[in-house]
C-alpha cells in the first residue's frame, strides 16, 4: 500500500487541528487522490486528546490508520505527539511542535510532564523534526495560526503542488483571515 | 456534478436536500448533531431542534402524514427516548417517506453506553440501512426514502461515529427543485391506533416484513465483492472497509447495505461458494445470530470483541491469529493521560468546587458538567441518562428520608432540563420532596457544540423566538423557593447552595452565566493572586487549565485565562487570610 499516504494529526482540543486537516484533505482531493479523513468531535474537544487520521492515494479502504502504518505524525503538542509514535511506519517522520500543554494531572502536581527533547527520540523514532511553531506564530501576530505553520512544514514532504495547497486554503479559511493563514503556511514551508 | 469531501453527517444533509425532504427534526447528540446543522442551511427546507427525541420523531410523524418527506436525527440513546412513537409508527406507516437516523457510538467517544441500535429495526420490524462511507450515506438515503414510500414504513438508517465524522469524497447531485409533498388523506383506521385498528395494522406489518425480505434478496444495497474464496466475509457499514483493509484480495465479501430484514437466500448462496464464512460486526452478534438461526454455519463473535470499535488490526488478529500491522516504535510507560476538562472560565467550575467543599451527595446528568465527577472535584455520584438526576434524587430521599436529603443535590443543565428534567421536577413537587435541584443554565447545549434550545430564544435557523423562562416555569410548577445566582461570585454561590440544602422544602437554584465559549461576558477583573502566591495551591483545586505549578508557585496562563476571577476568590492571600477557611 506504499502508493497511499497516511498521516496522523494530533494535539489538544481547541488547537485548530480540524482546520489543518480540512485544508490538507482538500488539497489532496484537488490533486486527484482518493481521500478519507477521520476526525474527533464531542467530549474530547473539551481540552482532551484529539487525533485525526488522514489517508490519501489511489484506493483507500479503512479511514483509520493502523499501528505501524503512518508515514507522518504531525503533533501540535509534544505529549500528544509522543502518544502517537506507535502509528509511525519504519521510515515515518515525526513532526513535533515544541509546545507543552500540561494535562490536568500535571497541573495538579500529581505527575510531572515528561521531558521531551530532540535527543529523547533518537533511539525510538529516528526521523524527527522539533519545531518552534508557536513562537513563529506569535511573531506573525496570532498564536492561532500555528496550525498553518505546521501544515506548511509537512507540505514540503508531500507530493501536492503549491497551487492545490493555495486553493485548499482559500476554500477552508474565512476571507478575513486568509492573508494571515497564507503567510503562516509559507513560513512553515520555509522551515528547514 | 462535482466532488467534495463531506462527513457522513454532511452527506446525509445534502442527500436529504437533493431528494426533496421538507421537514427535519432532531435533538443534538454526538455523533448525530451536524446533520440538521447542515440541512437547515439548504433553501426551502424546514429544520428544527425539538426539546427531545420523542418530540422530534412525533414532528416527523406529523410531517410525513401531511405529505412531506421527513428526516429525524438523534444519537443512539435518543432512540430510547423516541422508542414509544417509533414502535407504533411501524403499524401506522407513513405518507411522505420518513427516515430516522440513529447515530451509534461504538467505543463510546461521547456517550454513556454503546448499545447496538440495529436491534430496534428487528424489534419494530422496520427496514434498516447501513452505509459504509459518505457517498453511500447520500445514495442510500435516497433508497431509504424510496423504500419508505414503496413499503409504507419508516426506515431506520444507522450511522456510527466513525462514519458520521469521517470525510470522504461525495459527488454533488442536482439541487432539489423544492420539497416533495404528497396529498393528505384522512385515514382513521391507518393512523388512529385504537386496539381494533392496531390489530389489523399488525397483520399489515407482518405481511410487509415478508415483502421486505423478498426485496432484500435482490436489492442493489447488498453486493458481493469477489476475491479469494477461502474466506467469505459478511459485513456492513464502515466495518466493511476495515475488513477490506485487513484482508484485501485474500477474501470475498458480502457487503450488506440493507441489514434488516436479511437476505437469507443470498447469504446462503454466498456461504456455499466460500470455504470459511465469517461475520465481522461491531458490538452485538446481530447478523450472526440471525444467520445461525437460519441454519447457516458461520463464525463471528468467537473471533472479535463484543465491546468497542473494531479496526483492521482487530479483524486480522481475529481471523489469522496475528496482524501484520505492528508498531515499530514504542512509547515510554507512564505518560500522563489527558482527560477532557472544564474550560478556563467555565461557569460550572465554582458550583462543583462548592459541592465538593460541602461534601454534597450529587445526582448528576448528561452534559459538560458531568466532568464534575472527575478529579479534582469528584462531586457527582450518579450519571445515568438525560434527566435522570432529578428522578434519582427523589428516589434517594424516599429511600433514606429527609435528613439524608439535606446533603442531596441534583445537578442538571438547561438543555437537559428542558429535554427531560421537567417531568422529574413535577414528581418532586407532586410527591413532596425536600430536595435541592441546581439548573446550570449556560444558555446553550454546550457539550454537543452549542446548539440552541427552547430556553435560549433562538431557533435552529437562528431566528428569534419565544424564550422559555426557566424561573417562571419552575415557579409555575409549584416550587416556592427558586433562586438565581451568579456562579462567578463564589461567596454568593456557596451561600445560596448552603442555604437551599439546609432548607426543609424543595428548592431550585438556577445559575445564570452563559457558556464561556459563546459569551463575550467577562469580569475582566485585574487578577493579583499570582503576585501574592505563597504556594498553598488552594486555587489548583479548581482544576482550571489556566493555572499551573511553576516550581512551588502557581502561575496563571494569561492566554488561556478567560478572566472569570473565581481563582482570585479562593486565594487566601487575596482574601487577606492567613489560614485556610475550612
Amino acid at each position: 500500500m506504499s502508493e497511499n499516504t497516511s498521516i496522523i494529526i494530533t494535539g489538544v482540543g481547541g488547537q485548530g487541528i480540524l482546520l489543518a486537516s480540512r485544508v490538507l484533505s482538500s488539497a489532496a482531493l484537488k490533486a486527484g487522490h482518493q481521500v478519507k479523513i477521520s476526525e474527533t468531535h464531542g467530549m474530547a474537544q473539551r481540552g482532551g486528546s484529539v487525533i485525526t487520521h488522514l489517508r490519501y492515494g489511489s484506493t483507500i479502504y479503512s479511514p483509520l490508520i493502523s499501528v505501524g502504518q503512518a508515514d507522518y505524525v504531525l503533533g501540535f503538542e509534544k505529549l500528544e505527539a509522543v502518544r502517537c509514535i506507535p502509528y509511525l511506519n519504519k521510515n515515518g517522520l515525526l513532526i513535533i511542535n515544541d509546545q507543552e500543554i500540561p494535562p490536568l494531572p500535571v497541573l495538579l502536581g500529581q505527575i510531572i510532564y515528561p521531558e521531551i527533547t530532540a535527543d529523547s527520540f533518537r533511539s525510538s523514532a529516528p526521523r524527527l523534526l522539533l519545531l518552534k511553531a508557536s513562537a513563529k506564530a506569535q511573531q506573525l501576530g496570532n498564536s492561532r495560526v500555528v496550525n498553518m505553520i505546521l501544515l506548511g512544514c509537512l507540505a514540503q514532504y508531500l507530493d501536492i503542488s503549491r497551487e492545490h495547497w493555495q486553493s485548499a486554503i482559500e476554500e477552508c479559511v474565512q476571507p478575513k483571515y486568509l492573508e494571515l493563514n497564507e503567510q503562516a503556511f509559507t513560513a512553515g514551508m520555509q522551515i528547514q | 456534478m462535482h466532488k467534495v469531501l463531506l462527513t457522513g453527517n454532511e452527506a446525509i444533509a445534502r442527500g436529504a436536500f437533493e431528494f426533496g425532504v421538507g421537514v427535519g427534526a432532531g435533538y443534538p447528540g454526538t455523533p448525530s448533531t451536524e446533520i440538521l446543522e447542515n440541512f437547515v442551511n439548504y433553501p426551502g427546507v424546514y429544520a428544527e431542534w425539538a426539546p427531545n427525541e420523542k418530540v422530534a420523531l412525533e414532528v416527523g410523524f406529523g410531517a410525513s402524514l401531511a405529505g412531506a418527506r421527513a428526516l429525524v436525527t438523534m444519537k443512539h440513546v435518543g432512540l430510547n427516548v423516541a422508542a414509544d412513537p417509533f414502535m407504533t409508527m411501524s403499524y401506522t406507516g407513513v405518507n411522505g417517506g420518513l427516515v430516522l437516523i440513529s447515530a451509534d457510538d461504538p467505543g463510546m467517544y461521547s456517550s454513556q453506553n454503546e448499545q447496538d441500535n440495529r436491534f430496534y429495526a428487528r424489534f419494530a420490524k422496520i427496514p434498516l440501512l447501513e452505509p459504509s462511507d459518505s457517498q453511500e450515506a447520500k445514495d442510500f438515503l435516497k433508497e431509504a426514502y424510496l423504500i419508505s414510500e414503496q413499503f409504507d414504513t419508516p426506515v431506520l438508517f444507522r450511522l456510527t461515529t466513525r462514519l458520521s465524522h469521517t470525510r470522504t469524497p461525495v459527488l454533488i447531485g442536482e439541487d432539489s427543485s423544492g420539497p416533495v409533498v404528497r396529498d393528505w388523506q384522512k385515514n382513521i383506521s391507518k393512523f388512529v391506533m385504537l386496539p381494533g385498528y392496531a390489530r389489523k395494522r399488525h397483520l399489515v406489518v407482518e405481511e410487509r416484513r415478508l415483502r421486505l425480505q423478498e426485496y432484500a434478496e435482490t436489492s442493489g444495497l447488498n453486493q458481493v465483492v469477489w476475491g479469494s474464496r477461502s474466506i467469505g466475509i459478511i459485513a456492513s457499514g464502515v466495518v466493511f472497509n476495515f475488513a477490506r483493509e485487513a484482508l484485501g484480495e485474500d477474501a470475498s465479501y458480502l457487503k450488506l447495505g440493507l441489514t434488516y430484514p436479511l437476505p437469507l437466500q443470498l447469504i446462503s448462496a454466498f456461504a456455499s461458494q466460500v470455504e470459511r464464512l465469517i461475520v465481522v460486526e461491531e458490538l452485538e452478534p446481530f447478523l450472526e445470530d440471525q444467520i445461525k438461526a437460519a441454519g447457516i454455519a458461520v463464525e463471528g463473535k468467537s473471533l472479535f470483541p463484543r465491546v468497542g470499535e473494531l479496526d483492521p488490526v482487530l479483524i486480522e488478529q481475529g481471523i489469522r491469529g496475528a496482524s501484520r500491522f505492528e508498531a515499530y516504535y514504542q512509547i515510554p510507560d507512564g505518560l500522563p493521560g489527558r482527560p477532557p476538562i472544564m474550560c478556563p472560565g467555565c461557569p460550572h467550575r465554582s458550583v462543583f468546587y462548592v459541592l465538593h467543599k460541602l461534601k454534597a451527595r450529587v445526582t448528576g446528568d448528561i452534559g459538560c458538567y458531568t466532568l464534575g465527577a472527575m478529579t479534582p472535584f469528584e462531586a457527582m455520584d450518579t450519571c445515568l441518562c438525560m434527566g435522570a438526576s432529578i428522578g434519582a434524587s427523589l428516589g434517594m430521599e424516599k429511600a433514606r428520608g429527609s435528613e439524608f436529603a439535606r446533603r442531596l443535590v441534583a445537578v442538571i443543565g438547561d438543555s437537559t432540563f428542558v429535554h427531560s428534567g421537567i417531568t422529574g421536577l413535577i414528581d418532586h413537587i407532586y410527591n413532596q420532596s425536600t430536595g435541592t435541584i441546581i439548573i446550570l443554565d449556560n444558555r446553550t447545549t454546550a457539550m454537543t457544540g452549542h446548539q440552541d434550545h427552547p430556553a435560549t430564544g433562538l431557533t435552529l435557523s437562528g431566528q428569534e423566538t419565544a424564550k422559555l423562562d426557566l424561573v417562571a416555569l419552575v415557579r409555575s410548577l409549584g416550587v416556592r423557593s427558586v433562586r438565581t445566582v451568579d456562579p462567578y461570585d463564589l461567596k454568593a454561590t456557596e451561600q445560596v447552595i448552603r442555604e437551599e440544602m439546609d432548607r426543609e422544602e424543595l428548592s431550585v437554584i438556577i445559575t445564570n452565566r452563559p457558556c464561556v465559549m459563546i459569551s463575550k461576558e467577562r469580569l475582566l477583573k485585574e487578577m493579583t493572586h499570582q503576585d501574592k502566591c505563597t504556594g498553598c495551591k488552594k486555587c489548583l483545586r479548581l482544576g482550571c487549565p489556566a493555572l499551573y505549578l511553576a516550581g512551588d508557585r502557581v502561575r496563571r496562563d494569561e492566554e488561556l485565562c478567560n478572566n472569570c476571577a473565581v481563582c482570585e476568590q479562593v486565594c487566601p492571600q487575596v482574601k487577606g487570610e492567613t489560614e485556610e477557611d475550612e
